[in-house]
């Protein structure tokens, strides 16, 4: 079985590019093209130059002694939280710039949830100097303010999503007919392995170097580049693809990806699509999605806006299927008791989406001398009042 | 089997309009009335919007219509049970015109089968890429005599539109300009550039100009290149005047044509 993408740009059944004949020349551009230029030698001096000063990889591996000694086994965390920006989006933002920079495109958009990839944007934009328009569900303009401020700050123009949910799906679909009016001079850097193909394959690829670091640094420590579990949250799913992507073909190696089930998966209130989601096409591509009986995309839920999407990568969706991944959920109050336990235990103040894979420790029941790498998709600061007001540390 | 969109542009080569409704908008139940209202009024074609929750390439304008629609409970199931008598009433030609995850929902076999036992002529899917009909629908659409309608815009290259062209029948929409619907800036010079040029192609198939067509102005331009125009957003908006559906509908469609 193979989890690549094919020639077509499918995994399995799942990928494709379904989009209106409007985007039809940009989607086949980037698709003629994304790999040549990735491969080109300057283009790769240029990414590992940044990815190593401005980003400051590797990120570390970081052995956890007391989260190990309370679950009783070998817990790494992939610190993609310490980059810069402070999650894993940078990664993609900095592969796609310099990308959008060789295609000659002045104009830069992007969708963001969280805002992490929104401020990861906005960052490079301001670096190459760039023009950057990013959407942002109006919910989450609210929700998430400190990373609207930033990009505000970086000279990004934040565009609220007034339309659906007024979340991620719809800040999504705001930047798709973006493109659609500005065909010839804006690039729209997608912020997961999600949309048509190339996107999926393409963000995988730029996200890959975390696991590309993980073997090299886990030879390192344990003498093995292969863990028992490799742990990540699910929302579009490239922090979790660029966590499993070198152990794909490495069966020995369990990956475990974690959904968020908001209140509880069948609560009504939750974006836990592996087991809500079925069949069909959203943001231009074939995956499993949350959606009605009639094939209307519904509103998921969760306490995490970067988690917050009906849908998952074509990818995740094969792997699903497959059985390759073993898919997992925490809700927004398990996640929020994994951020109090790192943060007790480690000193480590976790990003809401993040720690739902914390979330699923316990239920690894993971052996002593197993080893759990779960990557830290990044830091908390963007969610300390939703921490301060949760666990009533904003009370005199 | 005779289909009725290539009839009518046997018929009338030329100053075909055509009007874009959402199915649902602005009552569940006005599907046959607007139909009826638009015929008597002499549109020559009419596409039939089925509202999705997302839709990619539509400005505000339908996304409003569409959600108005869903909300009063619009579904395929209940737009086929609304047209299941509409060829006892009219012969206009009628193409359905929505977004591929709904019909993937209702099994795409069942919807053409439906579609053409109740007088469907032609589906316009804009999400569904080429390559992908031709893989896995194009046999299925021939079987129900159902005309595929595929959209162009100025950024196709000549080689895509005479490949559009040899898996179309019916018509070709053509896209005005690089846009979502609903603008209204007029036909940009550059429009007419790429009018022309698909002109000169001597394409197999008719086309016909949508996206930003108006008013009677934008509607004549459009008409001077092309065998006809669509009008859609300005359409849904006139609905939502005060005043019945038939005065709206009866004052709208003279304000084009006259
Ligand atoms: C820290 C963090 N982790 C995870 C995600 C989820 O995205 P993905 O599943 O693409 O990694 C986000 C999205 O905003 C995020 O900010």
């Amino acid at each position: 079985m193979s989890y690549h993408v094919n020639e077509k740009g499918f995994y399995g059944k799942f990928g494709g590019a379904y989009v209106p004949e409007m985007l039809y020349p940009n989607v086949e551009e980037l698709r003629q093209n994304y790999l040549r230029i990735i491969q080109e030698p300057d283009f790769q001096q240029e990414l590992q130059a940044l990815l190593k000063d401005y980003v400051g990889r590797p990120s570390p591996l970081y052995f956890a002694p007391r989260l190990s000694q309370k679950y009783n086994t070998k817990v790494y965390l992939k610190r993609e939280d310490l980059n810069h920006t402070g999650a894993h989006k940078i990664n993609n933002t900095i592969g796609q710039v310099l990308l959008a920079k060789r295609l000659g495109k002045k104009r830069i958009i992007a969708e963001t949830g969280a805002g992490q990839h929104g401020v990861a944007t906005a960052t490079v934009c301001a670096l190459m100097g760039l023009e950057c328009i990013v959407y942002m569900g109006e919910i989450d303009i609210e929700r998430q303010a400190p990373n609207v401020a930033r990009m505000k700050m970086l000279g990004a123009q934040v565009v609220a999503a007034i339309s659906g949910s007024k979340t991620l799906k719809d800040a999504t679909n705001e930047a798709i007919r973006d493109w659609i009016n500005n065909p010839e001079d804006t690039y729209y850097i997608i912020g997961s392995v999600v949309g048509p193909h190339p996107y999926p394959d393409m963000v995988a690829r730029f996200q890959a170097v975390i696991s590309e670091e993980i073997r090299a640094q886990l030879r390192e420590k344990e003498g093995t580049e292969l863990p028992t579990f490799v742990v990540a949250c699910v929302g579009g799913g490239s922090n979790a693809a660029g966590a499993f992507y070198h152990y794909l073909d490495e069966p020995e190696v369990q990956l475990v990806a974690v959904e968020a089930a908001g209140k509880g998966v069948h609560s009504g209130e939750s974006a836990a699509t592996s087991i809500l989601g079925k069949d069909g096409i959203i943001h231009g591509s074939r995956t499993l999605l949350m959606q009605t009986e009639d094939g209307q995309i519904t509103e998921p839920y969760s306490i995490s806006a970067g988690l917050d999407y009906p849908g998952v990568g074509p990818l995740h969706a094969h792997l699903f299927e497959s059985g390759r991944a073993h898919f997992e959920n925490a809700t927004d109050e398990e996640a929020l008791q994994a951020v109090l336990e790192l943060t007790r235990l480690e000193g480590i103040i976790p990003a809401l989406e993040s720690a739902h894979a914390l979330a699923v420790l316990e239920r690894l029941k993971a052996k002593p001398d197993d080893i759990v790498v779960i990557n830290l998709s990044g830091r908390g600061d963007k969610d300390l009042s939703t921490y301060l007001k949760h666990f009533h540390f904003d009370e005199k | 089997m005779k289909n009725r969109i290539k009839s009518l542009f046997a018929q009338k080569p030329k100053g075909i309009l055509s009007v874009y409704f959402t199915a649902g908008f602005p009552n569940l139940n006005d599907t046959e009335s607007v139909i009826l209202e638009l015929e008597k009024n002499g549109v020559d074609l009419l596409e039939i919007g089925m509202p999705f929750s997302d839709p990619l390439a539509d400005g505000p304008t339908i996304q409003a219509s569409s959600t108005v629609a869903l909300k009063n409970g619009m579904t395929i199931s209940k737009l086929f049970e609304q047209l299941q008598d509409i060829r006892q009433k009219t012969q206009i030609p009628l193409v359905l015109m929505g977004y591929l995850n709904p019909v993937m929902q209702y099994g795409v076999e069942r919807f053409c089968q439906k579609a053409a036992e109740v007088g469907v002529d032609g589906i316009i899917l804009p999400d569904l890429p080429l390559h992908q009909y031709v893989e896995e629908f194009k046999e299925l659409f021939e079987k129900y005599n159902l005309s595929k309608v595929f959209l162009i815009t100025p950024q196709t290259p000549e080689a895509r539109i005479r490949e559009i062209d040899s898996h179309s029948n019916g018509f070709i929409y053509m896209v005005s300009s690089a846009s979502t619907t609903g603008k209204t800036v007029g036909l940009a010079e550059q429009s007419q550039v790429y009018f022309q040029r698909v002109a000169g192609m001597q394409l197999q198939h008719p086309g016909v100009i949508g996206f930003g067509i108006h008013d009677k102005g934008t509607f004549e331009a459009a008409c001077k290149h092309a065998s006809g125009a669509i009008i859609g957003s300005a359409f849904v908006k006139a609905l939502q005047r005060e005043g019945s559906l038939s005065e709206n509908i009866k004052s709208f469609i003279e304000s084009i044509k006259n």
